[in-house]
């Protein structure tokens, strides 16, 4: 089975934020980067599949120079190769222009099933998997929590809101998000590091030019609505505060 | 002309509709709203939707509709966007919306804006706020290229109450559409729940809740013994459950329980929306963090920036003395 991962890099969790001059965009030189979460566990089901099915796990990634560093990582934890569609505009481009970006890049390899995450943990769009399927032609499900294939016909698990599931079957080629605690996340081995540097990472421009659909006017740090009572003091003497608030203000607690 | 995609499972309708209701009403700023409802049996929900102030309520049908599919929805409300021909199209960001809305999109080949919190107009330009980088900010957008645009808002982000009813109900219209079953390529099973939940915490009084902050689950002693003295139960975000820390009953968010006890302390939790949405009913909440821009604190009552480390074994002390 052919499978394709787009992974995406975005800032760690630990980064605080800082924005650029115009408040249009953050300061890429101070942040630090790492793999998309649900993306590492669309990565971890495509080499599940590959162990089980056989066939090879190509990642996918769009964006500028920066993400090699992410390619890295997945190809150090057992993807065979890795496409990167390099365009400076795709750092920070919505899903639809992003799914077109990786659409271009990724139709003449005809994969049986592309993985995506179900969401970017930057920008959010909760979007671009979808749309990648849509430009492909393939038929799609999202949030997905287990997938078994069998016969070239998929049946996949899909998460609904407050702890239902669905199964849904479909036949290959199709595109799957993939939601995080889908499977257990493996680590990189030196081996697998050692054996990365010799993988074939194929660098592309977008088909077409970047057109975004979607423009950031400003960013910026979100307004409090609520009065939050911040506990001065050492943390001792903040939970004697907190205790006696919890019983005597709120009365929360006997 | 805006148009509201409402939705409904096993013809009931989802909450959330008419938070999209009250949205399209704010961002029409008095120009017609139409609902659109899809799916087989629908006569009911359409007529509870007509009580809406709004031009018509469209319900969408077609055998092809009987079950949720992606394919059949896009199917419906291409149709739908062609027979209305709205410039906004409003959606409830749900996790059905999530399915099939950005492949309405594509097809359309519209611009869509997901997740949205605020709708402002600002010098005759439509202004959408939407969380950014997991809440630590927000980004004002706006949409570009020709209508129809797309827009979904964030569960809670206008409030079901808020929207405007008519004196006199709706229209109600029928519109047929022809799908072919070819045309439908996923096969949906019926949704279930897993099995039954062994610990229910939508009847805790109290609940210790823990995220990534407390870092391994050799330290889960630490929230347990806080809980213990507190006479609550144990709860977490998801990754301590995707990790397998705590079972998956005890995930409170859009995918886990929702509660609403009297005391709620999240631990080391980010607060990211579909964390918050499962617990801001709580009566108090207390939020531990070291990060004092955490979104949590946007929901909290009671704050203590700092190490959990320190504080949870001061607070569960302080506790046990009386
Ligand atoms: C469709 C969908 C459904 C989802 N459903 C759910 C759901 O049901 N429930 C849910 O919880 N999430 C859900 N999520 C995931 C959600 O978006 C967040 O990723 C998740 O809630 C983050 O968990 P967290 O706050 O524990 O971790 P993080 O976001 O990593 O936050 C950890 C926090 O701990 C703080 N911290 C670190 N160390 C310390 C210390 N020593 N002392 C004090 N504070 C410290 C940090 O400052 C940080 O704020 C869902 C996501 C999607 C896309
Ligand atoms: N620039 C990108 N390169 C590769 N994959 C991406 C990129 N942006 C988004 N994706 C994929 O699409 C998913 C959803 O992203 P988003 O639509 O931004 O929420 C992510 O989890 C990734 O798998």
């Amino acid at each position: 089975m052919k499978i394709a991962v787009c992974i995406k890099q975005v800032p760690t969790r630990e980064w605080q934020p800082r924005l650029t001059d115009d408040k249009r965009g953050i300061r890429e030189q101070d942040a630090s980067w790492e793999l998309n979460e649900p993306d590492a566990y669309a990565l971890e089901e495509g080499l599940r599949l590959k162990e089980k099915h056989g066939g090879e796990v190509v990642v996918c990634a769009a964006g500028p120079a920066r993400v090699t560093s992410v390619i890295r990582e997945a190809l150090a934890r057992g993807a065979d190769r890795a496409i990167h569609v390099q365009d400076a505009a795709l750092g920070r481009a919505d899903g639809i222009a992003t799914a077109d970006a990786l659409a271009g890049a990724m139709r003449e390899e005809a994969f049986d099933l592309i993985l995506t995450g179900l969401q970017s943990d930057d920008q959010g769009h909760a979007q671009t998997g979808v749309v990648l399927a849509a430009r492909l032609g393939r038929p799609h499900a999202t949030i997905i929590m287990e997938v078994q294939v069998a016969d070239g016909r998929l049946r996949v698990k899909r998460e609904l809101e407050g702890g239902w599931f669905q199964w849904v079957a479909m036949a290959l080629p199709a595109v799957l998000t993939i939601q995080s605690g889908i499977n257990q996340l493996r680590y990189a081995t030196l081996k697998g590091i050692m054996a990365s540097k010799k993988k074939e990472v194929r660098v592309v421009a977008p088909a077409s030019p970047v057109t975004p659909r979607l423009e950031v006017l400003s960013l910026y740090v979100p307004e409090k609505t609520k009065r939050t009572e911040i506990l001065a003091g050492s943390a001792s003497e903040a939970a004697a505060t907190l205790v006696r608030k919890l019983r005597e203000d709120a009365r929360v607690i006997a | 002309m805006i148009l509201v995609i409402a939705e409904q499972r096993d013809g009931t309708l989802s909450r959330a509709s008419w938070e999209a209701i009250a949205a399209a009403q704010h961002l029409a700023a008095g120009a017609p709203v139409v609902v659109g409802i899809a799916g087989g049996d629908i006569a009911g929900v359409a007529a509870g939707l007509a009580a809406a102030a709004v031009a018509e309520v469209v319900a969408v049908t077609s055998p092809a509709l009987a079950a949720y599919t992606a394919d059949g929805w896009v199917h419906a409300h291409t149709a739908l966007i062609a027979e209305v021909t709205p410039t906004w199209v409003v959606l409830p960001h749900t996790y059905q919306t999530r399915d099939f809305a950005p492949a309405l999109a594509a097809s359309l080949d519209r611009a869509l804006v997901t997740d949205c919190t605020a709708i402002k107009h600002v010098q005759g330009q439509v202004v959408f706020s939407r969380p950014m980088y997991q809440g630590k900010l927000a980004a004002d957008v706006r949409v570009l290229g020709e209508a129809p645009w797309l827009v979904t808002m964030q569960i809670g982000a206008f409030r079901a109450d808020a929207a405007v009813r008519g004196v006199s109900p709706a229209p109600v219209r029928t519109l047929e559409v022809a799908i072919a079953p070819s045309a439908i390529r996923q096969a949906p099973e019926a949704p279930f729940q897993e099995a039954r939940q062994a610990v229910d915490l939508s009847q805790a009084e109290r609940i210790v809740s823990v995220g990534r902050g407390i870092k391994g689950s050799e330290h889960l002693p630490l929230a347990q013994a806080l809980a213990d003295a507190l006479g609550a139960e144990l709860a977490a975000s998801r990754p301590i459950c995707d990790a397998g820390w705590l079972p998956m009953e005890r995930q409170i968010g859009s995918s886990g329980q929702t509660v609403a006890p009297k005391l709620y302390i999240a631990v080391g939790i980010s607060g990211a929306i579909q964390h918050v949405v499962g617990m801001k009913g709580a009566r108090t909440i207390v939020a531990v963090n070291k990060d004092a821009d955490a979104p949590i604190f946007e929901v909290a009552d009671y704050g203590y920036v700092g190490d959990l480390f320190e504080f949870l074994p001061a607070l569960t002390a302080e506790l046990r003395k009386s």
